[in-house]
């Protein structure tokens, strides 16, 4: 049943479901002719690192600082999620703390509608919210609460916006929790078309961790093209009104922002490219296009007099550190396809080979992309859980892993250095001060004393 | 930071803000990571597993492992039977643990999943073991998950054997730290015991180089069977160990003594005392002079703390034996709250306020920490005690924050170390008295700022 990988140093066993089999790629051996297994649930019995439909909204939804967030359901879904993102503010810090309706036995057994039109009532009554987002988790949709009901119903009352986001966990992966908090979006957007475009764009996919959205903006500044709407970093009810005047929708995280660029093309008329702002090639390329499309003369002129300075300034940069990067291999383990994408580039530009490659919700043409940029012995995992992580980390002797919150503890144990690429970032790694910082921390976790005192002497 | 909380505390009857508890799940998965060979399986969404294997690994700062049903759109209507079969299949197969912990979720408990029938529907390979717990996460909180799954692995493997003249401790929702210093004391006792569960080598595993899905560490199963014939039982903390004591009696009549969770002098001391009173009746030397050790501490310190007031925040038995410690500071716990529901905590919390006279004091469960920061804003305290959540409001009114309980997110090292016994009591007595004259320091004038204190 189970199927075992060539062994490395160690005596270990690459172990993997049957069920996985086809989530896995080793680039060498891609004759299945259909490419990687992706966007499918999770096998059960399977120590997933996924994550679920409320969790993909909420993280989607979150930044949005001057909103209230009520999580409707059992308590956990709103304490697992209080003031996690790391998502900056620079206005409101209203969304940094935790709303629930706390649903007990009896609301299981009556129905929590009521409870729910009550947490709303309470919560206008002190605050006056312009916008309220009301989570359903699992169980909201089988006690059979009409969540559309009262939140039309508040808003009548209320004359503000009460958008539910039906996003029980199981209804599929986290994938479709961002689709759902991208028809929230657009649901606020809907009433606020505009009949003119400005020169403006709005970011997409961009959650201000670490305050990456403020250097965004700041590049923007530089070539003299505004930024109108950020989805969602640092954003505020009011300003993303505004986000339908934009002439284009500058995608960073597509797994997330996709859906919501092409609905607004169709129901906008805004076009939309995807731009990555990790590393210096993506971010340099992403600046110069936005200009390009800009059609504006002088952004064009001043992008390119920017990002040439700042590129060879970045790069000079890391080229003092590529020594200290010789002969180490890195492992990637991200969220979506497209980060993945920008982060082997990255490893490229250091001097550092990308041997495993996993994303949890990466897309078919992703998975393409990344077979195209690493060499031919690497392995490409989609849904990858721990155990797989670790067999593939030791039999390619990865150095350092990219990850979030539960693969940090696992590099450690390995005895492998890691950088929290995710939620616990530490610093901006967005543009070319990221690049540094990536740098810098990749540096500092690799080359860590601590490493030297591993094993002990005796 | 948290300007938006209103000074003047408005009714609330629907809406939980900032919560000071969190769902059952997380707390049967933490009990069952104290069993060695153990796999923790939530019968749910696959995002419950991820949330809470997210918060451990946030809290001990160690990987949290754990499996999932993964329940489907078809799962919610038809039911997770196919589901668990699936995966309790796949978790013997490739993962290979003794024993898989099942617990459900608010999902499989609201749409009727019956687990006995499931699992007498499935084969479990021969030699392994399959326990589970009725853990919805509308009722209760974390702690109350903890407890019902420790009564689940009695109510599936205790067995009443030969009496093997042992003591179970049962050391309730606490860090491998303090079971590591429950058991040394043991130790000096020479107390022929079995501790259940236990975290130590497991979320506090030692660093080898090598990531084990089952670490050293844990209860055993022969361990957990043997419960059921030891002598007695000494549980620690009544929210979190008196129902799987209870479940023991009831299953093998092992007797039990409930004692609060030993944080503080008078709870260690009872502790002491229970323990002595299973052998010949005295106490070490080196037990005797840990108490002296303390008692000197606390009068060398003394006018540093007493006199001061305190807000105590987090688990009901943490939360008591804080509480409880405070007091024997002099110091006055002036809200003592948890989110953990339950009349028993307020009960008990106030009896221990009336025997130290302390006047003017709040006690609260299931409130949130809104509520904590609404009553602090009217009437703020020197110090606050409790997990990593409260230190947005210890910013925002600008009051020194001690660290203790579950979860401490934001500090390392907090796992390793011990709150209960005397040393434990010693270590947050130390914690809180650093912290206000840290304060001090930081807030007095120049001419009061003194080399010596």
């Amino acid at each position: 049943m189970r199927k075992e990988a060539q062994s490395g140093e160690t005596d270990m066993q690459t172990q993997i479901l049957d069920e996985r089999e086809k989530s896995i790629l080793r680039k060498e051996q891609r004759c299945r002719g259909g490419g990687i297994n992706c966007e499918s649930a999770s096998v059960s019995g399977a120590v997933s690192q996924r994550a679920c439909v409320y969790c993909g909204a909420r993280v989607v939804l979150n930044p949005i600082t001057d909103a209230f967030h009520i999580v409707h359901g059992p308590i956990g879904c709103a304490s697992y999620t209080w003031d996690i993102r790391g998502s900056l503010t620079s206005g409101s810090t209203l969304f940094r703390n935790a709303f629930s309706t706390d649903l007990q036995e009896r609301d299981i057994i009556f129905g929590g509608a009521e409870k729910l039109a009550a947490a709303i009532d309470e919560v206008m009554q002190t605050y006056k919210p312009k916008l309220i987002f009301v989570y359903a988790t699992c169980i909201v949709g089988v006690i059979g609460d009409d969540v559309d009901a009262v939140c039309r119903k508040a808003e009548e009352q209320y004359g503000n916006r009460v958008i539910p986001v039906k996003a029980p966990g199981f209804a599929g992966h986290k994938a479709e929790g961002y689709r759902m908090a991208c028809n929230a979006l657009l649901a606020l957007l809907k009433p606020h078309a505009a009949s003119t475009r400005r020169l403006g764009i709005n970011i997409l996919g961009d959650y201000n961790l670490a305050g990456e959205m403020w250097i965004i903006k700041n590049y923007m500044r530089e070539i003299g093209v505004p930024v109108i709407g950020s989805f969602t970093g640092d954003a505020c009810c009011e300003t993303l009104l505004l986000a339908p005047q934009a002439f284009l929708n500058v995608v960073q995280c597509a797994g997330s922002m996709l859906y919501l660029a092409q609905r607004m093309e169709e129901q906008f008329g805004i076009p939309w490219i995807k731009a990555s702002f990790f590393g210096i090639e993506d971010t340099t390329n992403a600046i110069m296009n936005i200009a390009e499309l800009s059609g504006d003369k002088g952004a064009r002129a001043r992008a390119a007099a920017f990002t040439g300075r700042e590129s060879s300034l970045a790069a000079r940069d890391v080229e003092r550190y590529k020594a200290h990067f010789a002969g180490k291999k890195a492992a990637i383990f991200v969220g979506g396809g497209f980060k993945a994408i920008s982060l082997i580039r990255q490893f490229t530009e250091m001097g550092i080979e990308t041997v495993i490659v996993g994303t949890q919700t990466g897309k078919a043409d992703e998975y393409e992309v990344i077979a195209g940029l690493v060499n031919s012995d690497a392995v490409i995992l989609d849904d990858a859980n721990p155990a797989e992580l670790e067999a593939f980390m030791k039999e390619k002797g990865a150095d350092i892993l990219v990850g979030g919150v539960k693969e940090r503890p696992l590099a450690y144990k390995l005895g492998m250095a890691f950088c929290d690429h995710n939620h616990e970032r530490k610093h901006p790694l967005a543009g070319y001060e990221g690049v540094r910082n990536f740098t810098k921390e990749i540096n500092l976790s690799v080359n860590s004393p601590v490493w030297r005192y591993m094993y002990p002497a005796f | 930071m948290l300007d938006m909380t209103p000074k003047e505390p408005a009714e609330r009857k629907a809406v939980t803000i900032n919560p000071c508890k969190t769902c059952q799940p997380v707390g049967a998965l933490y009990c069952a990571l104290g069993v060695h060979g153990c796999m923790p399986h939530s019968h749910g969404s696959q995002g419950c597993v991820s949330y809470h294997r997210t918060i451990l690994s946030r809290h001990f700062k160690e990987p949290a492992i754990a499996s999932s049903s993964s329940f489907t759109e078809g799962a919610s209507v038809f039911g997770g039977g196919s589901n668990l079969k699936t995966a309790l299949r796949n978790v013997f197969d490739i993962y290979h643990p003794d024993i898989v912990a099942i617990h459900t979720t608010c999902l499989s408990e609201t749409i009727g999943d019956d687990l006995n029938s499931y699992l007498m529907e499935t084969t479990i390979p021969d030699g392994k073991y399959v326990v589970y717990a009725n853990t919805p996460s509308y009722a209760g909180s974390h702690v109350t998950g903890f407890s019902a799954m420790m009564a689940g692995f009695i109510r599936f493997l205790a067995e009443k054997g030969t009496p093997n003249g042992r003591t179970a401790i049962f050391p309730g929702f606490v860090n491998p730290g303090d079971i590591r210093e429950l058991k040394r004391i043991l130790r000096v006792f020479r107390v022929s015991h079995i501790m259940f569960p236990d975290q130590c080598d497991v979320m506090d595993a030692p660093m080898t180089g090598d990531s084990r899905m089952y670490p050293d560490g844990g209860t055993t199963i022969e361990e957990i069977k043997a419960l059921g014939s030891c002598e007695r039982v000494l549980a620690l903390g009544a929210l979190a160990s008196e129902e799987p004591a209870n479940q023991l009696k009831r299953k093998c009549g092992v007797p039990y003594s409930l004692l609060d969770s030993p944080i503080g002098m008078e709870a260690t001391d009872a502790f002491i005392m229970a323990l002595s009173s299973l052998g010949d009746g005295t106490v070490p030397e080196e037990i005797e002079k840990e108490r002296g050790r303390l008692v000197d501490f606390l009068l060398d310190a003394h006018p540093y703390f007493h006199g001061k007031s305190a807000a105590v925040y987090g688990d009901p038995d943490t939360v008591t034996g804080i509480t409880r410690l405070v007091l024997e500071m002099g110091m006055t716990p002036r809200y003592v709250l948890t989110g953990t529901p339950g009349e028993a905590f307020a009960s008990s919390v106030r009896a221990l306020l009336a025997q130290y006279d302390a006047q003017g004091c709040e006690v609260r469960a299931g409130g949130d920490l809104f509520e904590l920061h609404q009553r602090i804003k009217n009437e703020p305290v020197d110090v606050m005690i409790g997990t990593s959540y409260g230190k947005q409001i210890a910013r925002a009114e600008d009051i020194p924050l001690v660290r203790a309980g579950f979860p401490v997110l934001d500090r390392y090292g907090h796992p390793y170390h011990p709150l209960v016994g005397y040393r434990g009591t010693m270590r947050l007595a130390e914690m809180i008295a650093n912290a206000l004259m840290d304060r001090r320091d930081r807030d007095c004038k120049d001419e009061d700022f003194e080399l010596v204190m």
